[in-house]
C-alpha cells in the first residue's frame, strides 16, 4: 500500500480540491498503483548525482531595474469574476 | 487542386505570383471546415470574420509589394496560445469563459507577418494527455479512422493538418504531444530544444519541459514556422540568446556519410509489428541513402516516464495553483469562505485526469515525500541527459519510434492512466535531456493508419534533423497521402 485514503484526503487538502468520495476512493487506487510504478526509480543509485532543475545551462536571467508600462487595471479585471472599486473581489479573507 | 490542400510553401508561391489571394485561401479553409469539422471536431473556436478581416489586410499588404512567406497564410492554434480578444480556454472548464488580455510571442510573431488565424484548436485539458480524450469540449477523432484517437495532447492541431482544414498549425510538447499526434495522424511534428521558441503567453502545464512547436504538412512548412517562432524572447527568462539559424537552408536531401544512432533499448522485441516494419524500412532507407548506422545505448530510458510522471506533475501542481477563482475563469456560486472558493471552484472547473495529475505533483512536493519523489526524479533526470550527452559524441542524429502502437480507439486506456502514461516511453526522454525531436511520417500500418518515426538531435541541433527528415521525405513522399474525409 503505497498510499492510504486519509493521506489522500490531506493531498486534496493541499491542493484545494473538493474532491467527492467517488473521485477520493478513485484517486486512492490510481495513485497507488502509479507510486508502485515510480518505485522503480530506486533501482538506480544517485548518491552521487547532482539533481536536475533545468534542462539548458542557464544562469541570472536579469533585466536591468527600469519601471515599464504594466497592463493597466481595466486589462486586469477584465475577466474577474467579481470586481469592486478597481479590487479583485473574494470572499473575506482574515476571518 | 484545392487551395486548402496546398502546403504552406506551394500556397506562398501562388499569393506571391498572385494566382490566388489570402480571401480565398481563408474562404477555402473556411468551407473546407464547415463541411468536415463536424466529423473531426478540431477545433474549439473558429474566428471566419476576424480571419477573413486578417486575409483582406494581408491581401492589402501582398498588393502593396510587403509580403513574406508568412503573409496571408491561414493558420490555428491549440487553445493553450494566449491569443488577445479572442477566447482561450485550454480545453479546461476553468477558462470557459477566459478572454486574454495579450498575445503570446508565437502568435505575435506569425501576425505580425501577416498569418491569418482561422481558429482555437482542441487538445487535453491543460496539455495533460496523449489521446485528446481529456478535453472538457469533447475528443477530437482522428481523420484516418474517426473511431481512433488522433493523439494528444496537440491533437487538434495534428487533425487539422491532416484533415486539411487549415494551412499550418503550432502545438506545445512537454511529454510528447506534438510528435505523438504528428506520428498519429500523419504529419510533421518538431518538438524544439527547450528555450528556442518563447513560452510566454502559452498556458504553463510544466515550465521545465513545455515547448512550442509546428505541426505541418511537410518538413519545409515545419523549418518555416520554426523559423518564424524561434529566437529570444525577453518576455520569457528561460528563452536562449542564441542567433536563429536559417533553418531553410537546412533543407537539403543529402545524408551521406551521417552517422545514426539506434538506441538498443528501444528496438526491444515486442515492439507491435507494424511499427517494427515501418522501422525496419526506415533504416532501409536511410543505408540506401549513404548513412551509417551506430548502435548506441540510452540505459535509463526505461526510467524516463517515472521520472516525468513526478517531475511533471509536481511543475503543474505549482504551475495550476493560480486558477483559484479570484482573477480569472471560472469561481463557484456556493461560496463558504476562501479556503471553500477555492476548493470549490477548482473541484468544479477541472477534468480528472488534472486533478489526478495535480493530487501526484503535490503528494511529490509535500513534506516527507519531496526527497523520494520530486528530488529522486530530478536525479534520474541528470542520469538522463548524461546518456543522450554520451550517445551524442558519436552519432549525428538518434532515430527511435514515436509511439508503441498506431492511434488506438477512443476509449481504450481512458480509464488506466497507466497504460495511457507508458505509451509516451519514447517521447518523454527528449523533453527530460531539453534537446529537439520531430516526427515524420514512415509508412501506414496494415489498416492504414500512419506511424512516424521520430529523429532526435543534439541541442539546438534543429537543422541536422531537418535535414535527415527533408532527404527521408523526399525519398520516400508518404507526406503525400492523404486521409480520406
Amino acid at each position: 500500500m503505497k498510499i492510504t485514503r486519509k493521506e489522500v484526503e490531506h493531498v486534496a487538502g493541499l491542493a484545494r480540491l473538493d474532491l467527492s468520495e467517488e473521485e477520493m476512493d478513485l484517486f486512492t487506487g490510481q495513485m497507488d498503483a502509479i507510486l508502485a510504478y515510480v518505485d522503480k526509480l530506486n533501482e538506480l543509485d544517485t548518491s552521487a548525482v547532482i539533481p536536475t532543475a533545468h534542462a539548458v545551462p542557464m544562469e541570472n536571467a536579469f533585466r536591468d531595474d527600469e519601471e515599464r508600462p504594466s497592463i493597466g487595471v481595466e486589462d486586469a479585471l477584465a475577466n474577474a469574476p467579481e470586481r469592486a472599486e478597481g479590487f479583485f473581489r473574494v470572499p473575506k479573507v482574515i476571518e | 487542386m484545392e487551395l486548402y490542400e496546398l502546403t504552406l510553401h506551394e500556397l506562398h508561391g501562388k499569393l506571391k505570383k498572385r494566382e490566388v489571394s489570402s480571401v480565398e485561401a481563408t474562404k477555402a479553409c473556411l468551407d473546407r471546415i464547415g463541411a468536415v469539422e463536424g466529423k473531426v471536431r478540431a477545433f474549439i473556436t473558429v474566428t471566419p470574420d476576424e480571419a477573413l478581416k486578417s486575409a483582406a489586410e494581408a491581401d492589402r499588404r501582398i498588393a502593396a509589394g510587403d509580403i513574406d512567406i508568412l503573409t496571408g497564410i491561414p493558420i490555428a492554434l491549440k487553445d493553450i496560445f494566449l491569443t488577445k480578444g479572442i477566447l482561450t480556454t485550454c480545453a479546461s472548464k476553468i477558462l470557459a469563459n477566459f478572454i486574454p488580455p495579450y498575445d503570446a510571442t508565437s502568435w505575435k510573431r506569425l501576425k505580425e507577418r501577416g498569418a491569418v488565424l482561422v481558429g482555437k484548436l482542441n487538445q487535453d485539458e491543460f496539455a495533460m494527455g496523449s489521446s485528446c480524450e481529456s478535453s472538457h469540449f469533447g475528443p477530437t477523432r482522428n481523420p484516418w479512422d474517426l473511431e481512433r484517437i488522433p493523439g494528444g495532447s496537440s491533437g487538434g492541431s495534428a487533425t487539422a493538418i491532416a484533415a486539411r482544414l487549415v494551412t499550418a498549425t503550432l502545438g506545445t510538447d512537454t511529454g510528447g504531444s506534438i510528435r505523438q499526434p504528428a506520428s498519429h495522424c500523419g504529419c510533421v511534428g518538431l518538438k524544439p530544444t527547450y528555450g528556442r521558441v518563447s513560452r510566454y503567453g502559452v498556458i504553463a502545464y510544466a515550465s521545465s519541459l513545455d515547448q512550442v512547436g509546428p505541426v505541418t504538412r511537410d518538413v519545409t512548412d515545419c523549418a518555416v514556422m520554426l523559423g518564424a517562432v524561434a529566437g529570444y524572447d525577453p518576455c520569457d527568462s528561460t528563452s536562449v540568446n542564441l542567433p536563429v539559424p536559417d533553418y531553410a537552408g537546412a533543407l537539403v536531401s543529402d545524408v551521406k556519410g551521417m552517422k545514426i544512432g539506434l538506441p538498443k533499448e528501444c528496438f526491444i522485441s515486442g515492439l507491435d509489428p507494424d511499427v517494427q516494419q515501418a522501422m525496419d524500412e526506415a533504416i532501409a532507407v536511410y543505408k540506401e541513402l549513404g548513412a551509417q548506422f551506430v548502435e548506441i545505448s540510452l540505459p535509463t530510458l526505461d526510467y524516463a516516464v517515472a521520472a516525468y510522471y513526478l517531475i511533471a506533475t509536481a511543475e503543474a501542481s505549482s504551475n495550476l495553483a493560480r486558477y483559484d477563482g479570484v482573477r480569472f475563469g471560472h469561481r463557484t456560486e456556493k461560496t463558504q469562505g476562501l479556503i471553500d472558493m477555492f476548493k470549490k471552484s477548482r473541484a468544479e472547473g477541472f477534468g480528472v485526469e488534472v486533478k489526478r495529475r495535480i493530487m501526484l505533483g503535490t503528494y511529490a512536493l509535500s513534506s516527507g515525500y519531496y526527497d523520494a519523489y520530486y528530488l529522486k526524479a530530478q536525479k534520474v533526470r541528470t542520469l538522463i541527459m548524461h546518456d543522450f550527452i554520451r550517445a551524442f559524441e558519436n552519432v549525428d542524429f538518434i532515430i527511435t519510434p514515436v509511439a508503441p502502437t498506431p492511434a488506438f480507439k477512443i476509449g481504450e486506456k481512458i480509464n488506466d492512466p497507466l497504460q495511457m502514461y507508458l505509451s509516451d516511453i519514447f517521447t518523454i526522454p527528449i523533453n527530460l535531456a531539453g534537446t529537439c525531436g520531430m516526427s515524420v511520417p514512415a509508412r501506414f500500418s496494415s489498416e492504414g493508419l500512419p506511424i512516424g518515426l521520430q529523429l532526435i538531435g543534439k541541442p539546438f541541433g534543429e537543422e541536422t534533423i531537418i535535414r535527415a527528415a527533408y532527404t527521408f521525405e523526399q525519398a520516400t513522399e508518404w507526406h503525400k497521402r492523404k486521409a480520406q474525409i
